[in-house]
């Protein structure tokens, strides 16, 4: 409110602007969403979860600049065949957009299917959301199932013969996107979803995901380098029985960076891997993993694996639950949080946290920061390799951890690739 | 090959001066020992020669046919023909053993203004080499030195300097942590790489390894300086009567 009085605006209403018009069921979502909003209202340094991380510019009711960098690099999973559907500035573009179709995946434009009175997503859009809105409130997310109007949604009946890839272009300087997708994986489908690129100067994206029994679904990307972005995204998954999820971010550059993961378990023996890596340089970056797991089934495994490479004064940030219902026995869980820091400016904030209330489980969590290994280092210095390139392996060899999360061999390789090139570009 | 001249050595974080004026000629073609009780200096000898941080050069000089080894990096050092198997291989997780040792072999290659090696020469040759050291395919698929029991370390260690092939080669205690038949395959590779252009300087506080490597000369180390220079015999003689006899004669 402190906002708000020094504005004379409030910020909230300012950010919620007037609700658009569409079918039925959209509407009454958005609706929805923004009456959780004002019931939370946008987060300050107080709330519990934003104390390592300063929401003001994505308070802001404008976007930030951000300047466009270019790369004469190939773009991210250029080499892989997959489906494109390209947002710039977080609009759909049909021109340098595949033809959305392929066999087994239904993909429609959000905006097409919320000016029709009823349809499947009803059932998800913003329901996903809610649920992950409680303990912990995370208004952004609640502010996008209330503002968004593009995006896709995928609905997969069947093993999709290829990834379908979201690609993020940004070209204004003062975009502010906001882009909310689907994602249904019915009984024993299964999907990959790419993601990649800046998308924005600032965005604000939500993914929602929900794995019938016996589905897969994967999920890589490589949030875009542009060194002035900012990106609040989240994630709410709900994974059926037996059902797999597997996610695995790259994130460089950027000045602000929070992404959220809210994964529910809720059918006996499913598996819900999450893993980043996160490269930052400089003062500016700041970048956040806030991973909410919850075991509300039998026998399921979650696993997390984040590691951080900072330097020159970069902020890390991990804050990691997992949260074991009653009843949820023979839960498997891991977490692991790591940071390297290369020189003494950077800092690594890190909050992991376990709550249990079943008593036959099995759950470990560790988090460390530290320097490159000296006696490393000149191991491999004694052996010819010069310093710059010693360091750069064994950053490698830290984050190798994170990326050997990825199942398919050519995406992982084109991830270490992009670290590879990052290391190489910041000597 | 390898010149060493009244070499002063002290420790970098405290006022302790370990070496008190080392000379050493090893020439090409020779094997030269150094033998000496606990505490002698020998290591930080291996230490300061590869270039490690922490010690600090007070007076003399080290050179390599010439070249003044003090003042390189110890990357430099290794292009240079210096090679040093450490008494303690340090393990590096995440870094596959092919990838670190093809990284050195090409770093250094590169840094002599030679080719990189392709990845099929490169494979043909470790292959080869690794066979003769009783390496397996597994053992180079592994992290380095991850979870490698101290003979492989030691048997790693080998390996590189075969790939490698320094003029110069620097062995710190490589007979620590290795039975009789580890050593013998040890010792095997170091004999294989036995040739005129190239010199040794096998550091040990037993005389067993030398019974497999051969020396020319064996030189007896003692509080910072070598006190005493002789051949194959002088090791035996420490073998028989331990260090105490020749400190006290040479006293």
């Amino acid at each position: 409110m402190a906002l708000a009085e020094k504005t004379g605006a409030d910020p909230l209403e300012a950010r919620l602007g007037p609700v658009a018009d569409a079918g039925a069921w959209a509407k009454a979502a958005r609706g929805e969403a923004a009456k959780r909003l004002r019931a939370m209202g946008l987060p300050g340094r107080r709330d519990e979860y934003w104390r390592f991380t300063n929401p003001a510019d994505l308070n802001a009711a404008e976007a930030p600049e951000a300047a466009v960098f270019e790369t004469g690099e190939a773009p991210t999973f250029d080499a892989i065949d997959r489906l494109k559907i390209v947002f710039v500035d977080g609009v759909f573009d049909a021109a340098t957009s595949d033809d959305l179709a392929l066999e087994g995946v239904e993909i429609e434009r959000l905006s097409a299917a919320a000016s029709r009175d009823i349809h499947w997503a009803r059932e998800l859009y913003g329901v996903l959301e809610a649920r992950g809105q409680t303990p912990v409130a995370r208004p952004f997310a609640a502010l996008n199932s209330a503002t968004a109007t593009d995006g896709v949604l995928i609905r997969v009946t069947a093993a999709a013969p290829k990834p379908v890839a979201l690609i993020y272009l940004h070209r204004d300087t003062r975009s502010d996107a906001v882009l909310h997708h689907v994602v249904r994986v019915e009984a024993g489908a299964s999907l990959t979803l790419l993601e990649s690129g800046p998308a924005a100067a600032r965005i604000n994206k939500v993914l929602e995901v929900d794995i019938a029994d016996g589905g897969a679904f994967h999920h890589i990307r490589a949030q875009g380098r542009d060194h002035e972005r900012r990106a609040m995204t989240s994630i709410f998954a709900r994974l059926g029985e037996g059902s797999v999820y597997k996610s695995f971010t790259l994130t460089a550059n950027g000045v602000l960076t929070r992404n959220e993961q809210v994964i529910e378990l809720t059918g006996d023996n499913g598996v819900a891997h999450v893993a980043g890596a996160a490269l930052g340089d400089g003062k500016s970056f700041h970048h956040d993993d806030t991973v909410f797991i919850t075991h509300d089934a039998v026998g399921c495994e979650s696993r997390q694996v984040f590691k951080k490479v900072l330097r020159n004064g970069a902020t890390g940030v991990f804050q990691g639950k997992i949260l074991v219902k009653k009843g949820a026995q023979k839960t498997d869980g891991y977490q692991i949080s790591q940071s390297l820091l290369l020189d003494e400016d950077s800092q690594f904030l890190a909050k992991p946290e376990l709550e249990i209330y079943a008593d036959d489980v099995a759950c470990s969590h560790g988090s460390t920061s530290g320097a490159i290994d000296e006696d490393a280092l000149f191991y491999l210095r004694s052996r010819g390799v010069p310093e710059a390139d010693a360091q750069d392996l064994l950053t490698l060899a830290f984050v190798a951890e994170a990326i050997q999360e990825i199942e398919d061999e050519a995406i992982a390789a084109d991830i270490l690739a992009r670290l590879e090139g990052w290391l190489a570009r910041r000597r | 090959m390898l010149s060493i001249k009244n070499l002063h050595v002290s420790l970098e974080e405290e006022e302790k001066q370990i070496l008190k004026g080392v000379d050493l000629e090893v020439e090409a073609g020779k094997v030269h020992a150094i033998m000496g009780p606990n505490g002698s200096g020998k290591s930080t000898l291996s230490y300061v020669l590869s270039g490690r941080d922490g010690y600090a050069v007070t007076d003399g000089s080290a050179s390599l046919e010439g070249e003044d080894l003090l003042e390189m990096e110890p990357e430099e050092r290794a292009a240079a023909g210096l090679f040093l198997a450490f008494q303690y291989p340090v393990e590096i997780p995440g870094v596959g053993n092919m990838t670190f040792l093809r990284t050195a072999l090409n770093a250094q290659r590169k840094a002599r203004g030679e080719d990189e090696m392709s990845a099929a020469d490169f494979l043909k040759l470790v292959r080869e080499k690794a066979k003769a050291l009783k390496i397996d395919a597994e053992m180079l698929k592994r992290p380095v030195n991850v979870g490698f029991s101290g003979g492989e370390k030691k048997r790693n260690e080998i390996l590189q300097m075969a790939l490698l092939e320094p003029k110069m080669c620097v062995l710190d205690e490589t007979d620590s942590g290795l039975d009789v038949d580890a050593m013998k395959l040890v010792a095997e590779g170091v004999n294989a790489l036995r040739d005129a252009g190239r010199a040794f300087l096998v550091i040990t506080h037993y005389q067993r390894l030398l019974d497999h490597i051969r020396p020319d000369v064996v030189h007896i180390m003692a509080d910072g300086r070598i006190i005493k220079t002789g051949g194959p015999e002088l090791a035996l003689e420490v073998e028989e009567n331990g260090y105490a006899g020749i400190l006290g004669e040479v006293a």
